[in-house]
């Protein structure tokens, strides 16, 4: 009921962002239902213009454009959602554990942070890719410890400022281990900022693997993913045919949608009232 | 004067020692390759006899230590060794690619400067008129959206529709400078696109806030016309945060570069790079990843350093 009455209070713009999100979860979970054809299932001739048959026309092999968009949101949001998951996993731990033991724990972890944050993410994961080669795992590996250490900066700064309240030190007080301070008196209370952080990862991480896929160094053909199928398609482009704008537009269509609601959540983290 | 003279080379000093961290990352990432460099490059079925010669060309039979001397050594003369693909030393694919990259780069770092610092004050000016939210809406849907979005909307407005400029940026040497200017109108525009956002709400927010401080009540109070107050008192103490986002945007070219040069098929150091990764052309990878470090270290310390210097409260110790 909570839920409810907050939704209630939200501004459009948010509500919006929530309607566009949801079409593209419902899309990306029903794929195989409502699409019309299989996922690398070839249908016609290359590039043919909409039609009835096709609603957005076929791509550069003749597969269906709307299913492989369908089953691209699948696959691009799945492994986006996966990725940032584990970067906050890894990233709050580290920054609650920095945060509260302090000295040598946050010294040499923030320095570490420091000299990874120091070098472009995108030039630091192609480089390590390289050497790693582009599987699945390795993706989703070394994007999510690439982006934790942003994850550690807010969630150490965070923990910093509760740390030193005083429910926390009648905790310590009163003889409670690390897990417990991190558990159960920091992470309630520091809830709302890492959750529109989230909001904020995902985005970031989700522009990244598409930017990703769109050099060929991303997940690896017949599977379908926008930003890889944005490359495919790239050719048409000069045939004034716009088959690679419908899976870049649907990427910038989540990442506005996600956005919309970032906002809001950053409204109420921060505590402004208009 | 002497404490800012202090603050700056220290500054400096954690900027190199950080370069030659990464440089240590960079080449020790590739000795935690399982097996080494040779078995990734003959394939597991290489005879002994070409393993051995491969391994002493790559000097991988000296230990880790004395190569990665020799390594970085080398690559301070600007001597990187020959690429895996094609044989041919490194340096001298990366010098003209790197050029054309830095060409790119500050062709859009003039255009997007001003631009961005321009509309940022006429935001400023007109707060909250319809100027002002129709700005804040474009900016911020040109955050959300990738690159290559940004980039296949213009060429598919300027180049397949009114076919105005190329959709594909070939320069060479031969070139003049006004037919390489039109070759990478396209590129240049997108990359403005895409960092002007961020510099413009910034230069924005910076002079908002400075508006509320006492000193700009007293201009107001003095009858001096708003467009003044704004430019000659507001700006120039804005001036230390708008420098440091201008100088990290300019970071962020550095990437943005990659694939940019990828949709337009441009012949810089960040199409060398995506080429040699999926190629797995190591020596290259990690020369041009050492050259990318360089340039983006280099800015952000220009930043720090800049603004140290333009702050006001640090030049005038009491």
């Amino acid at each position: 009921m909570a839920f409810f009455k907050l939704l209630r209070s939200s501004p459009l713009s948010a509500r919006v962002g929530l309607v566009m999100v949801l079409i593209t979860i419902a899309a990306a979970i029903l794929a195989p239902v409502i699409s019309p054809y299989g996922e690398t299932e070839i249908v016609g001739d290359v590039w043919l213009s909409a039609s009835k048959d096709h609603y957005l026309g076929t791509d550069h092999l003749g597969r269906d454009l709307l299913t492989r968009l369908l089953y691209g949101a699948r696959n691009t949001i799945a492994i986006a959602f996966v990725t940032t998951f584990l970067s906050f996993t890894v990233g709050t731990i580290c920054g609650f554990f920095a945060a509260t033991l302090g000295g040598w724990t946050d010294m040499s972890l923030s320095r570490g942070v420091d000299i990874i944050m120091a070098f472009p993410t995108l030039i630091f994961a192609l480089m390590v890719l390289s050497v790693v080669g582009t599987s699945i795992t390795a993706l989703i590996v070394v994007i999510a410890l690439l982006d934790s250490t942003r994850v550690y900066r807010l969630s150490r700064a965070v923990a910093m400022d509760i740390g030193v309240l005083e429910f926390v030190e009648v905790a310590r007080l009163r003889g409670e281990g690390i897990w417990w301070l991190m558990r159960q008196e920091i992470l309630p209370n520091a809830m709302p900022p890492l959750v529109a952080e989230f909001g904020l990862r995902f985005c970031f991480v989700f522009l990244f693997i598409a930017a990703l896929s769109f050099l060929g160094l991303g997940l690896q053909p017949p599977t379908a993913d926008w930003g890889g199928m944005v490359r495919e398609n790239a050719g048409a482009i000069t045939f004034g045919i716009f088959a690679p704008l419908w899976p870049a537009g649907a990427i910038a269509f989540l990442t506005v949608s996600v956005n919309l609601i970032v906002d809001w959540f950053l409204q109420i983290a921060s505590g402004l009232k208009d | 004067m002497n404490t800012i003279a202090a603050m700056v080379v220290k500054r400096i000093g954690m900027g190199m020692l950080t370069l030659l961290v990464i440089s240590v990352l960079i080449f020790a990432g590739v000795e935690a390759l399982p097996g080494d460099l040779t078995e990734a490059v003959l394939g597991q079925n290489a005879l002994p006899e070409t393993v051995t010669a491969f391994r002493k060309e790559l000097k991988l039979d000296l230990p880790p230590h004395i190569r990665y001397f020799s390594w970085i050594g080398d690559a301070v003369r600007g001597e990187f060794g020959n690429s895996l693909a094609n044989g041919r030393p490194i340096a001298g694919l990366i010098g003209w690619r790197f050029s054309n990259s830095l060409f790119l780069a500050l062709a859009t770092a003039v255009i997007a400067v001003r631009v961005s610092i321009l509309l940022g004050i006429a935001a400023a000016l007109y707060r909250n008129s319809f100027f002002d939210r129709a700005i804040s809406i474009a900016t911020l849907s040109t955050i959300s959206f990738p690159e290559f979005f940004v980039a296949y909307i213009l060429i598919a407005l300027l180049s397949v529709q009114l076919i105005i400029f190329p959709s594909i940026s070939n320069i060479n040497a031969q070139m003049s400078f006004w037919q390489k200017i039109h070759a990478i109108v396209l590129p240049c525009m997108t990359l403005t696109l895409v960092v002007m956002a961020h510099m413009m709400r910034q230069t924005r927010a910076a002079i908002i806030n400075i508006l509320s401080d006492p000193f700009i009540e007293m201009a107001k109070l003095k009858g001096l016309k708003k467009a003044r107050i704004i430019i000659l008192h507001a700006f120039p103490n804005a001036l230390s945060p708008v420098i440091n986002v201008v100088a990290l945007n300019l970071a962020y070219l550095v990437v943005g570069v990659v694939i940019v040069e990828v949709v337009f098929v441009y012949p810089g150091l960040g199409q060398l790079l995506v080429d040699s990764v999926s190629k797995r052309d190591i020596p290259v990878v990690q020369a041009s990843g050492l050259i990318f470090a360089s340039v983006y270290i280099g800015l952000n310390l220009l930043a720090d350093v800049l603004s140290i210097i333009s702050n006001p409260r640090l030049r005038n110790p009491k």
